[in-house]
């Protein structure tokens, strides 16, 4: 039909058209390529770390790499396959610590900002409290790690000693708290990984907040509410998918922190020390510490298993926490 | 309600309502204590961070430290990150070249075109957006270390990936922000799409999209982590070509902060100082230029 018209009005300006027309075609196939490239990035991450391990993963199985608690790269052979020296269930287990003791300190502390900052700050004070929090998550992870070398640690040390005085000897959860605490431990990095990721949960909290509609906040009010129970009424219980959504997203961060967590963690490799004042690793801070000094058989391919373990817990907790943010949004919408 | 002043009543009488509200008034009371100590405690954390790196940075931060190498050995005294910063801010600008304008591509195909291919590019964005960036530094090594070697286009390379991203992200709120009628105007007056995007939409977004940019290239100047496995690392002198192994400001306080040597340490802080002066810079800057965006603008 279209064709039908311009060729009424004669060649030239058909021609014109034609070309016209091409250049459009030619500009969207373009920006569609760059779109493709962004599907290619990802599949390309998990298709290489998966052939840069394959060698690695066939030698000693798949699943033996998280059945051991042992990293011992210099008992490695090219020949032994049994037992693998290259265990990785201490990082498993020393991601996953760190994370937890991070969630716990950043999700409370996070909602309660996010409240302060969308329903009870004054006025002027909201949007210059929005951008100092902001401000938290654009300290470089190296400056964390060294501000919690020399600052964090001796100011924690106190609380450390306290909880393996205290707690350190109750019965049934004292193993999780046993000294001796000598600053470097899962519980230092979990601290700086809480300060890490309450800037990223108070943001979309403070967005998750902001939606909830103003009709029921007055209502509240009307009834004869008072702030906080118009917080508890109106706020809070439409919010509870976005606060987790804000959490998981957080604690994708938390899982793939590298610089900071590998510089006050004590990069203990050999075994899972339970406590959370012992001193561990976790995936990210061993890729980091040992990545580029790899000499013995497997080891960099190792290094490799542990990254693709790494992208598969962060792919994970990353889709989950966008699905629930997004399903969120558009209930809001 | 009264009270006999006269009389020793046995305990003043309050009704059960009016103790009711004061219990409510009090937990409104003290829950507004405990947010308001949470905003501050947070708010602390930020100033003791700030503060502590501000009062050891500022000791040996100076001209000597801006314009000079580290000595050969890390215990002496003295000497500074020039090649570090020299370093940052040439990978950052390849890095900032190399994502911006796929980045803005990318935005334009998922906001401009749609479809059901464009929705599974914003969501991957999202879940690239959450991809730790010592794995990119990994998948960089795989791809290109392992058949060109360490080299500061290498860290570009994984920068640009961290980038990538953000920059999506950020470009693609601004373009959906830009109102319907100016395409449907420029698209009335004969305009092809691609030429609408192109003149109207983008120049509309641009202030929104600079400072998206301008916060992804602050982060990029924080990362260790991906350049660790990359640009390796150059401690020794000043390195411009970036085929070769090289130093950044990051990497060179990670080096020299867990040496133990206190002339290491001293310049690591003095480096952080410079680092979060850089960061800060772009991130102020980014917001200033973000209020005078023309649509949206918070």
């Amino acid at each position: 039909m279209t064709e039908h018209r311009s060729a009424s009005r004669g060649e030239s300006s058909l021609l014109r058209r034609s070309r016209w027309r091409s250049g459009d075609a030619a500009f969207q196939v373009g920006v569609s390529a760059v779109g493709w490239l962004i599907i290619a990035i990802l599949v390309g991450t998990a298709v290489f770390l998966i052939g840069e391990s394959w060698s690695s993963l066939r030698h000693f199985g798949p699943l033996s790499f998280l059945t051991s608690t042992r990293w011992a790269p210099s008992e490695a052979t090219s020949t032994q396959t049994d037992p693998n020296p290259y265990g990785i269930a201490q990082f498993v287990y020393g991601s996953l610590l760190t994370s937890m003791i991070a969630m716990l300190i950043a999700v409370p502390v996070s909602v309660m900002v996010a409240l302060y900052i969308t329903d009870m700050a004054p006025m002027w004070l909201r949007r210059p409290l929005s951008y100092l929090v902001d401000l938290l998550a654009a300290i470089p992870s190296v400056v964390y790690g060294f501000w919690g070398i020399f600052a964090l640690i001796p100011a924690i040390r106190p609380v450390g000693q306290f909880l393996a005085d205290t707690l350190g000897t109750a019965p049934v959860i004292g193993p999780l708290f046993a000294g001796p605490f000598f600053g470097v431990s899962y519980f230092t990095a979990g601290v700086i990984l809480a300060i890490m990721v309450l800037p990223i949960i108070t943001a979309i909290c403070r967005e998750v907040f902001a939606v909830a509609p103003i009709q029921e906040k007055e209502a509240a009010f009307a009834l004869g509410a008072t702030r906080w129970e118009m917080l508890r009424m109106a706020v809070l219980p439409r919010s509870r998918a976005g606060i987790i959504g804000a959490s998981l997203l957080g604690l994708g961060r938390a899982i793939g922190e590298t610089i900071a967590v590998t510089m006050v963690i004590g990069n203990n490799v050999l075994a899972i020390s339970k406590s959370i004042l012992g001193q561990g690793a976790t995936m990210p801070s061993v890729i980091a510490n040992e990545f580029t000094e790899a000499n013995q058989p497997f080891h960099l391919q190792s290094l490799f298993v542990v990254a693709l373990w790494l992208l598969i817990l962060a792919l994970i907790v990353n889709t989950v926490g966008k699905v629930v943010v997004r399903r969120v949004g558009k209930d809001i919408a | 309600m009264t009270t006999d002043t006269l009389t020793p009543a046995p305990a003043p009488e309050v009704s059960a309502p009016v103790r009711h509200l004061q219990r409510r008034k009090g937990t409104n009371l003290a829950m507004t204590i405990v947010l308001s100590l949470a905003a501050a405690l947070t708010v602390g954390v930020l100033l003791w961070v700030l503060g502590y790196v501000a009062a050891e940075g500022l000791k040996y931060l100076g001209p000597e430290f801006l314009t000079n190498t580290p000595p050969g050995n890390p215990a002496d005294l003295g000497g500074g990150f020039l090649n570090g910063i020299i370093g940052s801010l040439e990978v950052v600008g390849i890095a900032t070249a190399l994502s911006v304008p796929p980045g803005i591509a990318a935005a334009v195909f998922i906001v401009e075109y749609g479809g059901r291919i464009a929705s599974t590019v914003s969501f991957l964005t999202d879940v690239l957006v959450g991809l730790p960036t010592i794995v990119t530094g990994a998948f960089v090594y795989a791809v290109w270390v392992i058949r060109f070697g360490f080299s500061g286009i290498a860290g570009a390379i994984a920068l640009a990936l961290v980038m990538l991203p953000l920059v999506i992200r950020a470009a693609a709120e601004m373009l959906r922000l830009v109102p319907h009628e100016l395409r449907e105007a420029s698209l009335a007056l004969g305009v092809t799409r691609a030429r609408t995007i192109v003149s109207v939409v983008l120049p509309t977004a641009r202030s929104g999209i600079i400072t998206g940019v301008m916060l992804a290239v602050a982060r990029a100047m924080g990362e260790t982590a991906p350049l660790l496995l990359t640009a390796l690392g150059n401690d020794l002198f000043i390195e411009a070509d970036p085929t070769h192994r090289m130093s950044t400001l990051s990497l060179q306080i990670f080096g020299n902060a867990i040496t133990g040597f206190k002339a290491a340490q001293a310049r690591a802080w003095a480096g952080a100082l410079t680092l979060i002066a850089i960061v800060l810079l772009f991130t102020i800057a980014a917001r200033l230029i973000g209020r005078t965006s023309r649509v949206g603008g918070r």
